[in-house]
């Protein structure tokens, strides 16, 4: 993968410091830009390794939603990385059309951040439990903080602390 | 036979009769029993579980201490061993597992995680499972070796053979799950909880 390579809907490209290219990709235009990496002749990133989201101490900075891509056949890794203001809805498209490993992997994410994946065909919680409120992962959710509530129905106590 | 009150000698015989309390002899007679052949339900979810599978396997093998068979299924058990951390997801699991083991019955805490909490103090996991079920002995360590956990049975052993059968206040009160599977009454369920969903009128209790 050459940092020159036109992928459709780029905004911009790094280099990360172990020499993988991150590229930058406009939220609206994932899964045009996904098809394009996996079904172009010299591409053919067939493999969705990870799918994860980061957001930072900075409140400025907009989430990232974070692709990682392999090549089997040509050995080459990319890295898609599509940014999400905080102050928006969080949602992007689901590329589980093309990779049905971003089954579970978008639902993590869903869970962590509360970021939801439009045409996912299944978007619920996969770790916490179905009435659970809130993200663990966001920085505005304290190390400390439960689901009070949860816990008082389901199990019937004051508190889990 | 610490409970023995005097030994008699009938004139011409051998002392080969005791007199006891009949309330002692009968806790002896059952606390012995019970102790002794304890059936250890185990509820592994973390590297304890490991620990605890070498317990039971043939170099420390706790079917020296009558456990001899282990029982996969919570109506045969008498004593809940949860050994390793309890995620808030599996708490109502091992309530539910408590709750569908026949009394007498005994639940040791394995390992800090199952005690305290551990270093998982989050979101996700409980801080202790005495919140959850009562629980006889705590075992520490992270994991705790064989040899702990050999211990903590031991004193449990101690426990169950010091138990009356004759006091009622020690007996525990079942405490099931409704029909709803809820714990709580649903109105006090709908007066801690918030509406929820995209109605104003779903409630968590319905």
């Amino acid at each position: 993968m050459t940092s020159s390579s036109p992928v459709p809907g780029a905004l911009r490209t790094e280099v990360a410091r172990d020499g993988e290219t991150i590229v930058f990709v406009a939220a609206d235009r994932l899964l045009e830009a996904m098809t394009w990496l996996k079904e172009t002749p010299g591409q053919e990133f067939d493999y969705l390794v990870d799918v994860t989201a980061v957001e930072f101490r900075d409140r400025e900075r907009p989430l990232e939603v974070v692709y990682f891509l392999r090549s089997l056949k040509r050995r080459a890794d990319i890295r898609i990385k599509v940014e999400l203001p905080a102050t928006a809805e969080l949602a992007v498209d689901s590329v589980w059309g093309l990779w049905r490993g971003a089954d579970w992997l978008e639902r993590e994410v869903f869970d962590m951040f509360g970021i939801k994946f439009d045409g996912h065909p299944d978007m619920k919680r996969i770790l916490l439990p179905d009435g659970w409120k809130g993200h663990p992962l966001r920085k505005d959710y304290g190390i400390l903080q439960q689901d009070n509530e949860w816990v008082q129905i389901n199990l019937g106590i004051e508190s889990g602390q | 036979m610490k409970h023995v009150a005097e030994t008699k000698e009938i004139s011409g015989q051998s002392p080969n009769y005791l007199v006891a309390k009949f309330q002692d002899l009968v806790n002896w007679a059952v606390n012995s029993s019970r102790a002794n052949s304890l059936w250890p339900m185990p509820f592994g979810t973390a590297c304890c579980a490991i620990e605890f599978m070498a317990t039971a396997a043939s170099r420390f093998d706790f079917a020296r201490f009558g456990m001899e068979r282990q029982a996969f299924s919570p109506r045969q058990a008498d004593v809940l061993i949860c050994a390793g951390r309890l995620p808030f997801k599996l708490a109502p699991v091992i309530r539910r597992i408590y709750d569908q083991m026949p009394q007498p019955k005994w639940v040791i805490s394995m390992g800090a995680c199952a005690s305290t909490g551990g270093v998982f103090d989050n979101y996700a996991m409980v801080q202790g499972i005495d919140t959850i079920v009562p629980v006889d002995v705590y075992v520490p360590g992270c994991p705790p070796r064989p040899e702990g956990l050999l211990y903590g049975i031991l004193l449990l052993h101690k426990k169950i053979k010091g138990e009356s059968l004759f006091d009622a206040v020690k007996r525990r009160e079942e405490q099931p799950l409704d029909d709803k599977g809820l714990r709580l009454p649903p109105e006090t369920i709908d007066e801690i909880s918030e509406p929820f969903g995209n109605s104003v009128h779903q409630f968590r209790s319905s």
